[in-house]
């Protein structure tokens, strides 16, 4: 069987913040088409870590490598090219404010390095993701005439219309009630399963990586739908749980569900109980 | 021992840096040349109205001040000459520029303070963008170019204050004020009324961009930055003023 390709890897990184490590040793690879979940309370360094894989944090000590090629000490100029095969879901969106749907979701396209589209063509593609988060009337709207769950889909448009081979989604349902989230999750899975791309979630539901790990959208139906759990399926789906800067869980949901350490088993209760 | 100034030194290195990469972009591809238009009518236009109501009362208050002061000597009819040179040399860029640093100081960064606390400033990033190159050169250059202009305004209503003055209330004649206006000032005043703005264009936009974009916090720390950058820029009016007209005196 060949090896997956190294697509992200952190070797012994640490970030530190005004005395305190917010990463601390933090080692893990993500290859592949693989789908890694993170999981960890407010505060334990998920989003540093999503920020310092793009790049947009240079850590203090240790290694990140994106496709192989390593970022630490790179020039934001030539960090350009590599940030244009990701794409990136920030927490509260972060959509430009001043600039409509249409123009938020077509930004990377014409912004990217290497990104050479017509306004044709970027029209067209804005258009097509839109109507995927099932948002196309509102291209001409701007992101504060929408709702929370309205403002995420169009970030999950804007950080898929490049076709990245790796997405970053943080907290996509952060502050959203059960209902939206869901829906969120859905477009989240369909985006992965429709362009097959790597995905990294980083969330603090279980649930959410629950959704990750055991549903698959079905092009036929256009729907997502629940698979049968199979051991090939849960080696799919990684999950990480960090605890102050710290790795202290990585492995499948199986092994998730079997772990004992108490900071893990938190997690696990929390998601039976909901 | 002196471990207090770390801080201020670490904020004036990370000033002239910001200042360093925002003049470097200047000649550097992708120019945003509708960014820096838009951010000329904000700035320029928008300012306008302000600056010509400070100016014209300036000017006209200065004309009453001084007309009591120029009675005593029987020189009343020299009144267009104070108020020209001492609006073009002094009180009109320092004036113009306090007021620039006011309205459009907090409000880069307010806007840029908005924009780093919502993340959209990493997001730039993530997308391609240099977040140096697309929002402060443009503020920057927007700044430098229409702070001199604005000037020239302000002084001109303030001359034109002074003469409503003159001519209603101390009686002098339309010739005699313009005249005097024309006749005092010398091309080291023009030109040093001309170059104060320039500068105070260019540090007033940073000190704005720089609070804007090192800002933390949420809300509250979007209010504090743009207080300091009220506060900075209107101190470094003040102070380049002090050293431009020291080097203009000596010429």
């Amino acid at each position: 069987m060949p090896v997956p390709e190294s697509i992200l890897r952190f070797e012994q990184v640490v970030v530190t913040y005004d005395g305190v490590d917010v990463l601390d040793n933090v080692t893990f690879t993500l290859t592949a088409g693989e789908t890694r979940v993170i999981l960890g309370a407010a505060g334990a360094g998920k989003t540093v870590l999503m920020k310092t894989a793009l790049g947009l944090i240079h850590p203090d000590q240790g290694k990140v490598s994106l496709f192989n090629q390593e970022i630490t000490g790179l020039r934001e100029q030539e960090l350009f090219a590599i940030r244009a095969q990701v794409g990136m879901l920030f927490q509260e969106s972060a959509l430009f404010d001043s600039m409509t749907i249409a123009e938020n979701v077509a930004y990377p396209l014409f912004n990217q390095a290497g990104s050479q589209v017509s306004r044709e063509d970027a029209l067209a593609r804005v258009e097509s993701i839109l109507k995927d988060v099932e948002l196309e009337h509102t291209l001409d709207k701007f992101p504060s005439e929408l709702s929370g769950g309205m403002r995420r889909r169009v970030g999950i448009a804007r950080a898929n219309v490049t076709n990245p081979k790796l997405v970053f989604y943080d907290s996509p349902t952060a502050g959203l009630d059960p209902i939206t989230a869901n829906n969120i999750m859905s477009l989240v899975i369909k985006q992965r399963d429709q362009r097959n791309t790597t995905t990294v979630i980083v969330s603090h539901r279980l649930q959410d990586g629950a959704m990750m790990a055991n549903y698959r959208f079905n092009s036929k139906t256009g729907k997502i739908e629940r698979q049968v759990h199979t051991a090939e399926l849960d080696q799919r789906t990684k999950f990480m749980v960090m605890q102050k800067g710290r790795i202290v869980f990585e492995g499948t949901e199986d092994e998730l569900h079997a772990s004992r350490d108490p900071y893990v088993g938190k997690f696990v209760l929390q998601a039976k109980s909901a | 021992m002196f471990q207090f100034l770390k801080a201020p030194v670490a904020t004036l290195q990370d000033f002239c840096l910001l200042a360093a990469k925002a003049l470097a972009n200047i000649f550097r591809a992708p120019h945003y040349w509708d960014d820096v238009l838009a951010q000329m009518d904000r700035i320029g236009v928008g300012s306008l109205p302000i600056v010509m109501l400070t100016g014209g009362f300036s000017g006209a208050v200065m004309a009453l001040q001084m007309s009591k002061a120029l009675d005593t000597y029987g020189a009343s009819s020299q009144v267009g000459q104070i108020v020209s040179i001492t609006l073009v040399a002094q009180l009109g860029p320092v004036l113009t520029s306090l007021l620039v640093a006011g309205r459009n100081a907090s409000g880069i960064a307010s806007e840029l303070g908005s924009m780093k606390v919502t993340e959209q400033i990493d997001a730039m990033r993530a997308l391609g963008t240099d977040p140096v190159q697309k929002l402060v050169t443009p503020r920057m250059l927007a700044m430098t170019i229409m702070l001199p202009f604005l000037t020239v305004v302000a002084d001109f209503v303030g001359m034109v204050g002074g003469w409503l003055v003159a001519l209603g209330l101390i009686g002098t004649t339309t010739a005699m004020y313009w005249t005097g206006v024309y006749e005092i000032l010398e091309y080291e005043d023009v030109l040093q009324g001309l170059i104060k703005p320039l500068f105070n264009g260019f540090v007033i936009s940073l000190v704005g961009c720089y609070y804007g974009i090192t800002t933390t916090g949420g809300t509250q720390g979007v209010g504090r930055s743009t207080t300091q950058a009220v506060v900075v820029s209107s101190v470094w009016v003040f102070v380049i003023n002090l050293f431009l007209t020291q080097i203009f005196v000596n010429l």
